[in-house]
């Protein structure tokens, strides 16, 4: 085996591969681009009904009672839900992916309880035999509410004062624990080194606060599935999401019904990044299903999935970092308040995790609330936390450089992290590409181009961990020699093409011979979710190893065939080829003809593996960003854009290429427009595309690339996650350039035409 | 209420249905005629998920009523490729990775096709603003982009020497 690595590691510094690193077409493009790629929303069964969600106009009320007799009179209504159909839940916290799951929550977000905790939170389900008639009979429920005071900023939710979403939440993490409920639902504190004596010793302090508004993760397909319910008891779900088992496990808490029960398929998945790692809708579907003996197709509006879907937390970060004038860090300090939505569970404390990462900073500290308020349950969002924390240190990274009059490259250079530095969480890195993004960077042309009046350009870099976990993999050898690759884990970006790589690159076949498939619960064990960067890492380390498996059962077909020894049958180019001194002349034995004659040597050639993978590699990336600002409008023009990360190995270098610039142009929305907007009584008023307004084809330019390759020695070809990484520099790649163009330091986003002509006029008014 | 009759072409075959007042050409392509390449992503013509042509002209399907379809001729992402021939924009997008999710990219061939048709050489800018009423999530426009400028060339090149 560890030659083998070494085999491996020698393949990736020789780029030997057949197919590793080169750019087909994906095996799913072609009904992707006819129509014919089967989305949540696509599905038609016989008999199906539609199902539709009555929603809280309020941001926070109690239910005193709910009357759904005239909507469940209404002819062609099929089935009515409220909160009290299903079960309660108990208040306990258990283990997630990458953080810890309260299925209690999750299961009052589906559906409301004894109060309404925002704008948009389910009441009320029904299904009925047309979308009319269940628009009808949504109208007939009489809910009586007793409208309470509400809280939509974190600031204010965290005041004494504040009206209390949970009367039972007592927050965590605080000693002595607190008498008195609040918003607060958590704290949690990451620290190294003494703060108090880093500052003492720095020679220069840059302190300041920043604020992030809550942002959409803009997924064009909308939430949607249908679900089916037997007489005896068992469920179909057919939906999107970035997990069928997630989707499983959810379900059954949600519906205290047996895994076993349930059975998922993934639909293709319209976008997610990060938002459909939960359910909304699947539970409803489920019930409404279970009382009317229909399948029940649901699909949310896009007004329901900006009011009722999960966006990321608001932010208030406040950030203090010290240096020696020579520029290197002596002690960094953040303060995380990030809003969890209605229920506890922001991202605060990943980003407390991630913030300083990317540095060198012997003294740091990072404290970080987790704060309920009356807004949508928010979900993760591609590098869940790291950008708003991100985005405060990268700028006062920023300034620390303008104010030492240092090019902030080399500053970031000066203090980059590398193999061996101790991160705010505990372990120390192994082998990491951030410094390698900064040479890069320093080497691109646009680094040294040159800028107009009005123009600025940012830097930024980012971390995001990636994770491993748990994968399945099949790989089924055809009779012609054809191969199918079976994994658990749904497409969300072109994962079929790497996966379908890696099996061919194995073994040694042709690309167009082997078939990705997307297995539903039944026909593939467990995987953990799409998430986290970790389908190409993870599952990708299970298809190796169940394609390597496979490669030493046709090496036995072959000797079997050969009637020789094991030992002396290689597997090259797709072939077994016999070593044996005396017999070495044989004619090699192809795929094909042993999957030919695989009845005669033992049956059906496959191989299975199931792995929990460890050895994630860590990401950086480095932005850079050149903007013009108009001193009149306070419009922001993105001129240029380059994004540089380590990728470890890129497998598909096209599709690692379309995670860079689809994670900066997000970055770039959040930055620049992106915000929820809530009136005086704490309504939604932009839940559409048109108001919302994520960035569109003409705000951009073309997003430069480049691939570094630091390969992680973890993963057989040294893949590391790529996904996450690309949305963390560009909040303070964007700012940064805007800073530096108007001349003014720029420390809320989104940096808003209005927002930023108030700045300029202000200064200008200040003289 | 009583049914409209709505007699119309979708990709060039005649097509006969009832609809009700309110319902979208879109609801009755996916839900009537199962032509369910057309994606709703907003019901609002802010996305351009839906994207078809209507006598050659480009319309949010979300954003026309059905008993409006009647006596034009409709093109839908189905009717892009002759028969399993792709387009020479669609096999650009694949060729360019100009997809991630997939979602919104029927949408996307149907916009460029109606740019194409219409201004065989465009420059960037043009192609930008041409599309800028389609959303796309994943992939920041870059390689949507490229393929439309690549396709549009390649098709040009293939006009000129057929």
């Amino acid at each position: 085996m560890g030659n083998e690595k070494e085999a491996l590691k020698a393949g990736i510094e020789q780029g030997t591969y057949k197919w590793v690193g080169t750019r087909p077409i994906r095996p799913d493009g072609a009904d992707k681009v006819t129509g014919r790629a089967a989305f949540g929303a696509d599905l038609d069964l016989p008999g199906m009904v539609t199902g539709t969600v009555l929603r809280s106009p309020h941001a926070h009320a109690r239910i005193r009672s709910i009357d759904t007799s005239a909507a469940r009179a209404l002819p062609g209504v099929l089935a009515v839900v409220t909160g009290a159909d299903f079960p309660e839940l108990p208040n306990e916290v258990a283990a997630g992916g990458e953080a810890p799951i309260n299925f209690r929550h999750i299961s009052e977000n589906v559906i409301a309880r004894a109060k309404v905790l925002y704008d948009g939170h389910a009441v009320a389900a029904v299904a009925a035999t047309s979308a009319e008639i269940a628009a009808e009979a949504l109208s007939r429920i009489k809910v009586d509410y007793e409208v309470l005071p509400h809280v939509i900023d974190v600031l204010d939710a965290m005041r004494e004062d504040a009206p209390v979403l949970h009367e039972g939440l007592i927050t965590n993490g605080v000693e002595p624990a607190p008498t008195k409920a609040s918003n607060i639902a958590g704290r949690v504190e990451f620290a190294m080194g003494d703060v108090a004596q880093g500052f003492a010793e720095a020679e220069i302090i840059i302190e300041r606060s920043y604020t992030t508004a809550a942002v959409h993760q803009g997924y064009i397909e909308p939430h949607a599935c249908v679900a089916s319910v037997t007489a005896d008891g068992a469920a179909t779900i057919w939906c999107s999401s970035q997990g069928q088992f997630m989707v499983r496990e959810f379900c059954s808490k949600v519906l205290s019904m047996d895994i076993g029960n349930i059975r998922v398929t993934p639909a293709e998945i319209g976008g997610g990044f990060g938002g459909k790692t939960t359910v909304y809708l699947e539970p409803l579907a489920v019930a409404l299903a279970q009382r009317s003996g229909r399948p029940v197709h649901m699909v949310m509006t896009r007004s329901e999935v900006f009011r009722a879907s999960g966006p990321t937390s608001g932010t208030h970060v406040h950030i203090k970092l010290g240096a020696k004038r020579d520029g290197s860090f002596v002690a960094g300090e953040m303060e995380l308040k990030y809003q969890a939505g209605a229920f506890p569970g922001s991202p605060a404390f990943l980003g407390g995790m991630t913030g300083f990462s990317c540095y060198e900073i012997p003294h740091a500290k990072a404290v970080c609330w987790d704060v309920v308020s009356n807004r949508p349950k928010c979900a993760a969002y591609r590098a869940p936390g790291a950008p708003m924390a991100s985005f405060g240190v990268e700028s006062a990274i920023d300034e620390l450089a303008q104010q030492l009059n240092m090019d902030p490259l080399e500053l970031r250079l000066k203090n980059a992290a590398k193999t061996g530095t101790r991160t705010i969480y505990g372990p120390k890195f192994l082998e990491i590409g951030y410094a390698e993004t900064l040479q890069a960077a320093k080497a691109h042309p646009h680094w040294s181009a040159p800028l107009g009046p009005n123009q600025g350009r940012g830097i930024a870099s980012g971390f995001w961990f990636n994770i491993g976990g748990q994968s399945s993999a099949a790989v089924h050898v055809n009779e012609n020699g054809s191969v199918s690759v079976v994994t658990g884990n749904p497409d969300i970006g072109g994962s079929r093409a790497s996966m379908a790589i890696m099996a061919a690159e194995v073994l040694g076949m042709d690309l167009d011979q082997v078939k990705p498939v997307i297995g539903d619960t039944g026909q593939i064990a467990y995987s953990f979710l799409t998430g986290g960067s970790r389908v190409t890492f993870a599952t990708g380390m299970a298809v190796v190893q169940a394609a390597e498996n496979v490669v030493e059962q046709l090496r036995q077909r072959a000797a079997k065939l050969w009637k020789i020894d094991v030992e002396h049958v290689i597997w090259r180019d797709g072939a077994a080829h016999c070593t044996k001194a005396d017999e070495a002349a044989r004619a090699p034995l192809s795929l094909a003809e042993i999957a030919h004659q695989a009845g005669r040597t033992g049956g059906p050639i496959s191989g299975g593996v199931s792995i929990n993978a460890a050895g994630a590699g860590p990401g950086f990336g480095t932005h850079i960003c050149d903007v013009e600002v108009d001193p009149e409008t306070g419009g922001v023009k993105v001129l240029r854009y380059t994004a540089i990360q380590d990728v470890g190995r890129a497998i598909h270098p096209s599709y690692v290429e379309g995670q860079l610039q689809g994670g900066a142009v997000q970055g770039i929305g959040w930055a620049l427009n992106e915000e929820y907007v809530y009136d005086a009584k704490g309504r939604l008023q932009n839940a559409g595309f048109l108001d919302y307004r994520m960035p569109v084809c003409s705000d951009l330019p073309m997003i430069d690339t480049v691939l570094v390759e630091v390969p992680n020695p973890a993963h057989p070809y040294g893949v590391r996650g790529v996904g996450e990484v690309p949305i963390v520099p560009p909040l303070a790649a964007v700012a940064n350039a805007v800073s530096r163009a108007a001349g003014l330091r720029m420390t809320d986003l989104p940096l808003s035409p209005p927002r930023l002509l108030a700045a300029i006029d202000g200064a200008k008014a200040a003289g | 209420m009583a049914k409209h009759h709505v007699t119309t072409t979708v990709n060039r075959q005649p097509v006969e249905l009832l609809c009700d007042t309110s319902e979208t050409l879109l609801d009755v392509l996916r839900d009537e005629l199962g032509l369910t390449g057309s994606k709703e992503g907003c019901g609002s013509g802010d996305c351009g998920a839906c994207s078809v042509l209507m006598d050659g002209r480009l319309v949010c399907a979300c954003l026309v009523l059905a008993v409006e379809a009647t006596g034009h001729e409709i093109t839908t992402i189905e009717g892009i490729a002759e028969g399993n021939t792709l387009h020479p924009i669609q096999q650009q997008f694949l060729e360019d990775a100009a997809l991630q999710c997939g979602i919104c990219t029927p949408g996307f061939v149907v916009a460029a096709k109606a740019l194409l048709d219409r201004n065989p050489d465009p420059t960037e800018t043009e192609v930008r603003f041409w599309l800028a009423g389609n959303l796309c999530r994943c992939t920041g426009y870059d390689k949507i982009v490229r393929a439309v400028l690549t396709a549009a060339a390649k098709m040009r090149e293939e006009a000129v020497h057929g």
